[in-house]
């Protein structure tokens, strides 16, 4: 296992959803949430510390695994984060993506923190300033209304030629 | 080193025209915005307040940039916190884009990023507005989205 104080937040994002903590952890959880709302990805976890973790692709591929560092339902889980496909993108060192959930008055505040051990380039933290808004804000749509709010999206340019340059 | 900056990003269910009209109506603007009122007439020049229901000035400026249904600029100065109006000006800038949905849900979606620099040092004016627009921005987006907003009462 890794140690988690060697990694530092380098993005976060903060989302009020009119929903129960119960069900915003159930939606971080369950497939039947995540292939609405993250791009068609299914989720595997293991419901425990040090359980395997993996977001799957529909075709079967492996797109992020991981490990389980956090599973205290319904307020806080956090895996550490290590992107297989594209192949690339496997060159990147692992991060650690942490999600909590809590009351806020008559809603929800969830709060994603992106985390990180090594000196990222602005260009590689792109990616999830880029992608993390979507998809959080694809889930709200889908607990609030039913209907996920799917973005078209690819990896900015920069991030990519970024990982190219990674030894 | 870069000035103080917060940016945020949301994806809204809408069509630009429908999220500009709600960032620069009044009647809007209260239902989302927990009461507070903008008396603005949204014009490049025109001045800009946010007040309270009881009558007190929350923030004050003056519009910079204002290109409907695409982009807001707001010089804009704290009111009613000291150390915060001690910071000065900040620049609060609203961008409206249209975003592409996967062709099976159909329909539009706007993408609204609002970026909030201060004009000079100082970080406390950024760590308020940090923890306030995600609140303000979260109910704006279940408003157009549901008809109703996140939070009935201010957490």
């Amino acid at each position: 296992m890794i140690d988690p104080s060697q990694f530092k937040p380098k993005t976060a994002y903060v989302i009020y959803i009119a929903s129960t903590p119960e069900k915003v952890w159930q939606s971080l959880t369950s497939s039947d949430f995540t292939r609405k709302y993250f791009w068609d990805r299914s989720i595997e976890i293991e419901p425990r510390p040090g359980g395997d973790f993996v977001l799957r692709l529909p075709d079967g591929r492996i797109n992020v695994k991981g490990k389980v560092i956090d599973w205290n339902p319904p307020h806080k889980l956090s895996v550490t984060w290590q992107v297989a496909w594209p192949e690339d993108f496997r060159k990147l060192p692992q991060c650690v993506v942490s999600y909590e959930i809590a009351q806020a008055g008559d809603a929800v505040r969830l709060t994603m923190t992106e985390s990180h051990s090594w000196e990222v380039p602005e260009a590689i933290l792109s990616g999830g300033r880029t992608g993390w808004p979507a998809i959080l804000s694809s889930l709200k749509s889908l607990l609030e209304t039913g209907k996920p709010l799917a973005i078209t999206m690819a990896p900015p340019t920069a991030m990519i030629e970024a990982i190219k340059r990674l030894k | 080193m870069s000035k103080p900056k917060f940016v945020y990003v949301t994806y809204i269910r809408t069509t630009p025209e429908k999220l500009w009209a709600a960032l620069t109506d009044p009647q809007t603007i209260k239902r989302y915005w927990f009461n507070i009122t903008a008396e603005c007439a949204f014009t490049p020049g025109s001045p800009w307040h946010l007040k309270f229901e009881d009558g007190r000035t929350a923030d004050s400026g003056q519009i910079l940039e204002s290109d409907p249904p695409k982009r807001l600029m707001i010089r804009w100065r704290n009111e009613f916190k000291p150390e915060l109006k001690a910071e000065g000006y900040s620049r609060c800038t609203m961008e409206i884009e249209m975003a592409d949905y996967y062709p099976d849900f159909g329909g539009k979606a706007a993408k609204l990023t609002i970026t909030h620099e201060l004009e000079g040092e100082g970080t406390r004016f950024i760590e308020a507005v940090s923890g306030g627009w995600p609140k303000v921005l979260s109910n704006l987006k279940s408003l157009l989205e549901t008809g109703d907003v996140a939070f009935k009462t201010k957490p």
